[in-house]
This record gives structure tokens, C-alpha cells and sequence, in this order.
């Protein structure tokens, strides 16, 4: 039994977000980090690696410094690592990503008791789209908003966390899950293994590898191959500082009737 | 010649920063204030492998070097000085010379749970007569068939309340000198050793420092480190690596410090201007800066030399730590200073940084002492 976990490097959002002229994110100068809701499916996978001693593999498609997330990964307690990568795979929207991920996912073989597990949206598409779609290229079952998780051999019982309840649902493997953040608290990097990451196995997939996977269709990847396209990507202006009004009764609101006057509000 | 830290240490930076950040910067005030030690943070440092970080895997350390060791004090340090020296007389000052002087038997008994963190681990030398003159040793240990019997007081001893290992130096021989020195390997219950009262510290307020109390005291035969006679050696060669773990202290106190004043002179607008915006503090920072830059290096040199058993790791760790000990003191009263009425005030952590500074010029020797280590390496004498 593995479990296989799809991440993705994100630009922090927590920094300052850089646009280019055209539009698009300057990833280049932005710094990274690991997707936080797929931190949570790895530490999900990894505890039940420690229950049941299954192996973790992680999978990410990016450019080649990705490299470095899933050292890290590694360095918190994942077995074996792949990168997706290729120029070609370049500008891939949600539905070409996830034909490409969902194939390296074929390749490296999906066995009737193996589990794929993504986080439920990364922050900085916002979209949710790539689990769900590589749960249907790969016929796979799939329960999203996952915020528990139990396997007892080839039946795995989850919580689907909603808005206003939750659903327990039971599911046979393969399957796909989708993890939110209330599910764990992912554990941090441990100082051994960070010690042999760079000696554990990693394998680029890159298009020679992948282009005669059956689900890989050359005229629907990358940025050319892709349904929707981003026209324009912009900081929104920042907003002044407020004013406070102090008091009550009549004198503040013809206080504040008068400069919204003013600013022609009224 | 290279400064690029190797990918492992970059990694391992990224994770003590973010442990630091988390665990430990959120309780730093309160232990300080309530003069708590911290026991909630070492089990989580032990999880991540961070009681054992240069020892090696097979005797349940992490299996990284001692750059890794220093950079890990280092950034603990810049977040609170307490945890930082409960670490770091942990490794270097008791489980180091297990490993290094210890027997096969007591290197397996000892050192597996000292190096994963199950255990904690302290070192008694300072006596209340012998402090820097530490081979006026008065704790004495008299043979008496198959066990020793310790009589004597430690005092100043990080962790003591708190450790289950002790090494502990005491005479064997009053007539020999530094040559009648030994050491002893003492575990917490064993009969007649008991630890005195908390001291009330001026900085490091959080770590537990008390007496180690020996009274007819019962210490097997077999827990003598080393040969009779040679504790002063053992000593030496112990406090010659752990001065590394004090010097990067120093560094991380004074670069927690600058962080904080950099944030706050951003902020502080007075005259119209923030304090960023006058030379004075433009000036002050970018001296604060290189001496504490200058001082990291140092100890990531002598840090090296430790992992590559250079003969001249005493003279390097003496500087570093004699250097880094006064540029810690010095820094953190100039941030203060920077902070103004502020910095004075105990909700802000400066005044905190600026007391616990001062220990790195005081403990594992003054710096008149790596003066004196310096100066003779150099011959002059």
C-alpha cells in the first residue's frame, strides 16, 4: 500500500505579490512555499504511515527548484519524491495540469490499496479544481473537504466537512481525497532526516517521459494547450485610512453628512 | 573558500527558524517573568531531533555536525537565551564527554536517550571557591570498595533541578593538583546527591540553576569518565567545544536584538520622521550588523574545527566565544538605546535580551579567561 500525495509550491502570499507588466505573477521574485492545505495531506499521509508503515510518495508538477519542496518533504517523512517538469508543461491551466498529473500518477501505478491525497485548493489559484479533475481522468472515487480520516484495509471512512455540517462517507480504494486544514497540524521537518533528504529518491518526469501515457493528449498541455487563459492579474489599489467620528446625535452626523458632501457621496 | 551554507544546513536553518518562531519566541517572556523552566519546549525539540544535533544516528543522535549545532543555538537564542542554554549545556557539556571519554558500557547506557532528549543532561565544575580557579576543586570523591563517595557542593549549575545525568568533577587525589581531578558520571536519585534552591538570575531567568549537593554520596566505580586523575583534561577539552554553543548564543541574542530594533525604528516616527530616517540609527545598525556578522563567523569557524578535530579548536572557540560574549552585551544595550523609554519598558523583549547577554561574557569562562587562551596560543605569555 502507498499513499500518493500531490503538492504544489506556491508563492507566498504572505510577502509582497509581484505582478509583471503583462499581468502575470512574477514568480521569479516572489518567495515560496508549500501549499498549506497540501501540507495537511501529507501530514495525514504520514500518520498513516505511522499506524500502518505504508509508504509516502510525494508528486509535484513545477519548474526545477520544486526540487527543493520536496526535499523538504522528504525531510518530514516522505519515502520517495517526483517532480513533473518540462518547458512543455509550462502555463498548464487546471484541466491540462491535471491530465499531466494524473499520468505521471499512471505511470508510477495506482494498486487497488493505494490512496491519492491533495489539498483542497492551493492559495494562489484559489480554484480547487486539479484534485476533483484528476479523481475523474483517473476513474478514481473521490470525497472532498476532508477533515477525517480513517482506514481500516481496503475501506477508508472520511468526514466531508460543510459549511453548515459535515457527511461521513465511506469509500473503497484506490480513491481520492481532498484535505482541508482543520484535519491535522502538520509536524515539522526532523533534523535526521533532513540529513539524508538529498540521498532519497527522486525522479523527474519530464515529457519524454510522460508523452506516451494514454491520457496525455500533446494539443491540450501547457499554456497553449489550455481551455482558459489569464487575460490580466493585478494588485488591487490599496485603500485610504479610515476616519473616525467621535460622539453622537445630531453634530457627528451633519459632521459625516457634510464630507460625504464633500466627496460629492451625496 | 566558500560561505555558501550546504543544502542540509539551509534546510535545517529553515527548521529551527520556524521552531523558534513557533515554540519557543511565544513563551519566551513568560518564563522569563514567571522564571519557569520551559519543560513543554524539550520534548517537541527532542521530536525534531534537536537534543542530539551532532551526534550520530547510531547512538540516537540526529546524525548532523556541529555548524548545525551552532546555527541551531544561534537561532533559538535569537528568540530566547533560556532555551538556547538548556540545549546547549545538554550536548556539549554532558553528553560530549560521555561520547568522547566515555567506556562502550558507558557510552551505551548513557548516551542514547541523552542524545535523543528523553534524558536531560547537566555539568557540575564551578564550586563556590572554584570558579575560574576551577582546579581549586574542594568536592571530593574517596574510594571505598566498588563505589566512590562524593562529599561537596556545585553551584551555578544549568539544569540542575531538571536533569536525570550529571557530570561531575570532584579530587581524588587533594595532593595532586589539576593531576588529583576526576570526573564521575552521576544520575539524579542516586543516594546522598540532592540539588539546592532556584537561583535568582539577573538574565536566563527561565533555566534551572541551582547547587548540586553531594552528601556521603554513593557513585558506582564504574561511573568514573575517563581515567582517575584526568578529570581537569576532560574538563578542558569539554568546555574547549562547548564555548562554540555560548559563542553562537552570543551571536543569536545580539542578531535578536537588531531584528527587533529594525522593526521598531521602521515604526517609531518622532520629529516627524521615523527613527529609520536618522543617521544616527542608519549608523548604529550598520555597525551593530558587521560586529555581529564578523562575530557569526568566528563561531561557524570554530563550529568547523570542531567537526574536523582541529587542534586549534580551543584557541578558535576561546575568540569566538570571548568576542561574540562582549558584542552581545554591547549590542543589546545599544538597541535599548535605540528603543529609548520604550526599551526600558519589560512588554518589549529588548530589556530582556540585554540581560540575558551578559551571561555569554560570565559562564563556561569569562572573557578574561579566553583572553587568556587567546594570548598564550599566540605565545605571549
Amino acid at each position: 500500500m502507498k499513499i500518493l500525495v500531490c503538492v504544489k509550491q506556491v508563492p507566498d502570499t504572505s510577502g509582497v505579490v509581484a505582478v509583471n507588466p503583462d499581468g502575470t505573477l512574477d514568480r521569479a521574485s516572489m518567495e515560496t512555499i508549500i501549499n498549506p492545505d497540501d501540507l495537511n495531506a501529507v501530514e495525514a499521509a504520514l500518520q498513516i504511515k505511522d499506524e500502518t508503515g505504508c509508504k509516502v510518495v510525494v508528486v509535484t508538477m513545477g519548474p526545477p527548484p520544486a526540487e527543493g519542496m520536496l526535499r523538504e518533504l522528504e525531510a518530514m517523512g516522505a519515502d520517495e519524491a517526483y517532480l513533473i517538469s518540462d518547458r512543455v508543461f509550462g502555463g498548464s491551466d487546471t484541466y491540462a495540469t491535471s491530465q499531466i498529473i494524473a499520468a505521471a500518477l499512471h505511470k508510477i501505478g495506482i494498486e487497488d490499496d493505494d490512496v491519492v491525497m491533495c489539498g483542497r485548493q492551493a492559495i494562489d489559484g484559489d480554484t480547487a479544481q486539479v484534485g476533483p479533475q484528476i479523481a475523474e481522468k483517473l476513474n478514481l472515487p473521490q470525497i472532498t473537504y476532508v477533515g477525517d480520516i480513517h482506514k481500516e484495509g481496503n475501506k477508508i471512512t472520511c468526514k466531508r466537512m460543510l459549511e453548515d455540517g459535515y457527511m461521513t462517507i465511506e469509500v473503497q480504494t484506490p480513491c481520492l481525497l481532498t484535505c482541508i486544514k482543520e484535519l491535522n497540524e502538520p509536524r515539522y521537518m526532523s533534523v535526521g532526516r533532513i540529513m539524508d533528504a538529498y540521498s532519497m529518491p527522486l525522479t523527474v518526469l519530464d515529457n519524454e517521459a510522460l508523452k506516451d501515457e494514454p491520457l496525455i493528449d500533446p494539443t491540450t498541455i501547457g499554456l497553449k494547450g489550455s481551455p482558459t487563459n489569464i487575460l490580466t492579474s493585478f494588485t488591487p489599489p490599496q485603500k485610504g485610512a479610515g476616519t473616525m467620528l467621535e460622539g453622537n446625535g445630531a453634530e457627528t452626523c451633519q459632521k459625516l453628512a457634510g464630507i460625504m458632501a464633500d466627496k460629492h457621496i451625496i | 573558500m566558500d560561505f555558501e551554507l550546504s543544502k542540509e544546513h539551509q534546510m535545517l536553518q529553515k527548521l529551527y527558524r520556524e521552531v523558534a518562531e513557533n515554540e519557543i519566541e511565544p513563551i519566551a517572556a513568560e518564563i522569563d517573568e514567571e522564571e519557569r523552566f520551559p519543560s513543554e519546549t524539550i520534548p517537541k525539540l527532542a521530536k525534531i531531533g534537536m537534543m542530539g544535533i551532532p551526534w550520530s544516528k547510531e547512538v540516537g543522535g540526529a546524525g548532523s555536525d556541529h555548524v548545525a549545532y551552532a546555527m541551531a543555538i544561534e537561532e533559538i537564542a535569537k528568540k530566547c537565551v533560556t532555551t538556547s542554554t538548556i540545549v546547549a549545556a545538554h550536548t556539549s557539556l554532558c553528553t560530549y564527554p560521555i561520547l568522547h571519554f566515555g567506556t562502550e558500557e558507558q557510552i551505551k547506557k548513557y548516551v542514547p536517550d541523552l542524545a535523543s532528549g528523553k534524558k536531560l543532561g547537566a555539568f557540575g565544575l564551578t564550586e563556590p571557591e572554584a570558579g575560574t580557579d576551577s582546579a581549586a576543586q574542594q568536592t571530593e570523591a574517596v574510594l571505598d570498595g566498588d563505589h566512590y563517595v562524593l562529599n561537596g557542593t556545585k553551584c551555578f549549575i544549568t539544569n540542575a533541578s531538571e536533569a536525570d545525568v550529571f557530570m561531575v568533577v570532584a579530587m581524588t587525589d587533594k595532593s595532586k593538583g589539576n593531576h588529583g581531578i576526576s570526573t564521575f558520571i552521576v544520575e539524579k536519585g542516586m543516594p546522598g546527591f540532592s540539588v539546592g534552591p532556584h537561583e535568582k538570575k539577573m538574565g536566563i531567568r527561565g533555566s534551572a540553576t541551582s547547587d548540586l549537593i553531594f552528601e556521603d554520596c554513593i557513585v558506582p566505580k564504574e561511573n568514573m569518565l575517563y581515567k582517575e586523575g584526568k578529570g581537569f583534561k576532560v574538563a578542558m577539552n569539554t568546555l574547549d567545544g562547548a564555548r562554540v554553543g555560548v559563542a553562537a548564543q552570543a551571536v543569536g541574542v545580539a542578531e535578536g536584538a537588531i531584528d527587533e530594533t529594525v522593526k521598531y525604528v521602521k515604526e517609531r516616527v518622532q520629529f516627524g520622521r521615523r527613527l529609520s530616517q536618522f543617521q544616527n540609527t542608519q549608523f548604529e545598525l550598520a555597525d551593530m550588523q558587521a560586529r555581529t556578522d564578523a562575530g557569526r563567523l568566528l563561531v561557524l569557524r570554530a563550529a568547523a574545527a570542531k567537526d574536523n578535530n582541529d587542534p586549534m579548536l580551543g584557541y578558535y572557540s576561546a575568540m569566538a566565544k570571548m568576542y561574540c560574549g562582549k558584542n552581545a552585551s554591547d549590542v543589546t544595550r545599544r538597541c535599548l538605546q535605540l528603543f529609548g523609554g520604550y526599551g526600558y519598558i519589560r512588554d518589549f523583549p529588548i530589556e530582556r535580551m540585554m540581560r540575558d547577554a551578559k551571561i555569554t561574557e560570565i559562564y563556561e569562562g569569562t572573557s578574561e579567561v579566553q583572553k587568556i587562551v587567546v594570548s598564550r596560543a599566540m605565545g605571549v605569555k
